[in-house]
């Protein structure tokens, strides 16, 4: 992917999120994770890009 | 419990018989092979058991009846298979409602249709719903005909001791007390086991937060014997209910109880009516409805760390609770009375070595706790105990409803019968399968001439030979009670076994694999069967 498409998700993400509102962008995201997961076809490295996105949350 | 006005027994659909205390006291205080403590479904069938490998027992029930309501109401393929074994699978056929297929909705739209695994190779439907008051008819009906059982009603154990070589139970019923010596006692007294209590063993396991009402209910419903779960539907925002048919035109209504609603609340009569007239208006019922009987559960997965103390097994609720997602309490322990029912018989004939028993344990305790990492399942998408559980099981819901990969998260895992791979019984694989019933595994039926291959089964192990087996005869020196089944090494079967010509699979008296060989001859299996029963372990 380039990082111009890349960007594009971005920017959708962040769209997405404000459209939703914070009551709900968990949900948002938590289902988009699953659809990711599902088309990427490979949990176990889902697994551990969860593992990648807990770390420096602060 | 019952609406206002009737008994705990006055129930719109069945009729409770009494039952009393023996009258004739002077066999009572004899000395029994086996001692059962607790008729419900567990005990009832491990008399049953016993009574057909030709082993005598007594029968001690609290009670003067079957149970008060209808509890566990879903029996699962492989407990009709232990039902036909003990000849009383009829009457369970002419009662039962069959099913096969569930269907989970969201908000009120459909997001998932399960079938579960079924064909023509199977003699029976992967579940059957009945009334548990059936249940124990049906079960008592066969007990009360078998003169090797002695069922002694309003008879509840207050006591129980250790002697040498035996076990000294203290009865009390209408007419007395008195003591009862046994060489061995089952413990089938259900959740709240009074003999756990008396040998100081407690549970281990979780308590979860999920509590259910459970309702029955009478009314001409159009629609087919189908599981139905519906998840956050109008009548209960972000709550669960479970909806099946039963025979006799009765409903089972199970709803979560919101949090901080308390059980007592929430099971009063009015709070009842209305919870389920909610359910009713949502799956569309118009017509009438009566309220037959209704109860609280919780979802536990408790259980003991050893099902036996010396010369006391535990079988069913006395040995472990599991949550009802998944139809597993009933199932699950008329499994361990078969298990136990099998082995400690032949204990008892001599025609086996005490050591066999040790096998019960570790067979059932690994049933419950494979019954737990499933049913944990079920209960936290059922009930998320957490923020987290929750987000995804909302998130799953949410994407099921146009993509049905989504749906799958909703499967509530109905009950597949375990595999013993690890029990001490079991020989592990030395040949190469591609399929067929592992070692452990209960055996995978298939049409045979005008019946099934289950019909062909012997009453104690059998040998399943594709083709001619070489030393035939060496088996029957080591168990005369063997069953020798030949069957074609090209057929349908062969290839679902993965069997040639010379394939051999041995099975349990309890229709497990008990070991398997591409090629064998009868001094191969009458080895094995010799170390099972001398208690050394199949791979010795
Ligand atoms: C309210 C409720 C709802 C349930 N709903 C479901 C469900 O929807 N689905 C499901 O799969 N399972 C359900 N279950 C669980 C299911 O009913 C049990 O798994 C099943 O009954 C276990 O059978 P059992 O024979 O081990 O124990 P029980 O059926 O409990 O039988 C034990 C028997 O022992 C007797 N007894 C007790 N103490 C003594 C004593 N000291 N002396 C002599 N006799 C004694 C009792 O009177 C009783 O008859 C429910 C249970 C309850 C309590």
């Amino acid at each position: 992917m380039s990082a111009t498409t890349l960007e594009t998700v971005y920017e959708r993400l962040a769209e997405a999120i404000d459209a939703t509102g914070s009551e709900k962008e968990t949900l948002l995201l938590a289902k988009l994770a699953l659809l990711l997961a599902e088309a990427l076809g490979d949990p176990d490295r889902v697994v551990g890009l969860i593992e990648d996105a807990a770390r420096d949350l602060d | 419990m019952r609406p206002e006005g009737r008994g705990e027994l006055d129930s719109l659909y069945f009729t409770y018989p009494t039952f009393d205390a023996p009258e004739r006291r002077d066999h009572l205080t004899d000395r029994a092979a086996v001692v059962i403590v607790g008729g419900g479904p567990v005990g009832l069938t491990a008399a049953l058991t016993l009574a057909r490998c030709g082993v005598p027992s007594v029968l001690l029930e609290a009670k003067s009846t079957y149970n008060d309501g209808s509890r566990a109401i879903c029996i699962a393929r492989q407990s009709y298979h232990i039902f036909e074994t003990l000849g009383v699978v009829a009457p369970f056929v002419d009662k039962a409602l069959g099913w096969t297929t569930g269907r989970t909705f969201y908000r009120g739209r459909q997001i998932l249709e399960f079938e579960m695994p079924d064909g023509p190779h199977e003699k029976y439907r992967p579940m059957y719903n009945l009334e548990q008051q059936y249940i124990e008819q049906f079960l008592h009906e066969a007990v009360r005909a078998n003169p090797l059982i002695d069922m002694r009603w309003q008879s509840e154990v207050t006591g129980i001791g250790d002697e040498d070589g035996g076990v000294t139970l203290q009865v009390r019923d209408a007419n007395g007390t008195y003591a009862l010596p046994a060489d061995w006692v089952l413990a089938a007294d259900g959740a709240r086991s009074a003999i756990r209590g008396m040998r100081g063993l407690r549970f281990s396991g979780q308590n979860y937060e999920g509590r259910y009402v459970i309702a029955d209910v009478r009314m001409h419903h159009d629609y087919p014997t189908i599981r139905r779960a519906l998840f956050d539907p109008a009548c209960r925002p972000g709550g669960t209910v479970l909806i099946h048919r039963q025979p006799d035109d009765i409903w089972r209504i199970d709803y979560q109880l919101r949090d901080g609603e308390s059980a007592e609340a929430a099971t009063r009569e009015d709070a009842v009516r209305a919870s389920v007239a909610g359910v009713l208006s949502e799956i569309g019922h118009e017509g009438q409805w009566e309220l037959e009987w209704w109860s609280v559960y919780s979802a536990n997965t408790l259980a003991l760390d050893d099902y036996r103390d010396g010369r006391i097994f535990f079988i069913g609720d006395s040995a472990h609770i599991v949550p009802i997602f998944g139809v597993r309490g009933l199932n699950n322990g008329l499994a361990d009375a078969q298990n136990i029912g099998w082995k400690l018989a032949r204990v008892i004939k001599r025609t086996a070595a005490e050591t066999l028993l040790d096998s019960y344990s570790p067979e059932r305790r690994g049933a419950t706790l494979d019954v737990f990492a499933n049913a944990s399942k079920s209960t936290r998408f059922m009930t998320p105990p957490t923020r987290g559980w929750q987000v995804m099981r909302d998130a799953a819901l949410s994407l099921a409803l146009n993509h049905p990969f989504a749906g799958a998260f909703a499967n509530p895992r109905q009950m597949t019968p375990y595999t013993y791979a690890d029990s001490p019984i079991t020989l592990a694989d030395r040949d190469g399968f591609a399929c067929g019933p592992t070692p452990g595994a209960v055996i995978t039926n298939a049409r045979l001439d005008d019946g099934f291959l289950s019909d062909r089964l012997g009453p104690g192990f059998t040998v399943l030979a594709f083709g001619a087996l070489d030393e035939e005869e060496r088996i029957a020196t080591v168990d005369p009670d063997a069953t020798i089944v030949t069957l074609d090494p090209q057929g349908e079967t062969a290839r679902a076994y993965d069997a040639e010509a010379g394939t051999v699979y041995l099975v349990r008296p309890d229709e497990h694999v008990a070991a398997r060989w591409k090629r064998a001859t009868g001094g191969d299996v009458a080895a094995v069967l010799a170390a099972i029963l001398s208690g050394q372990g199949a791979g010795q």
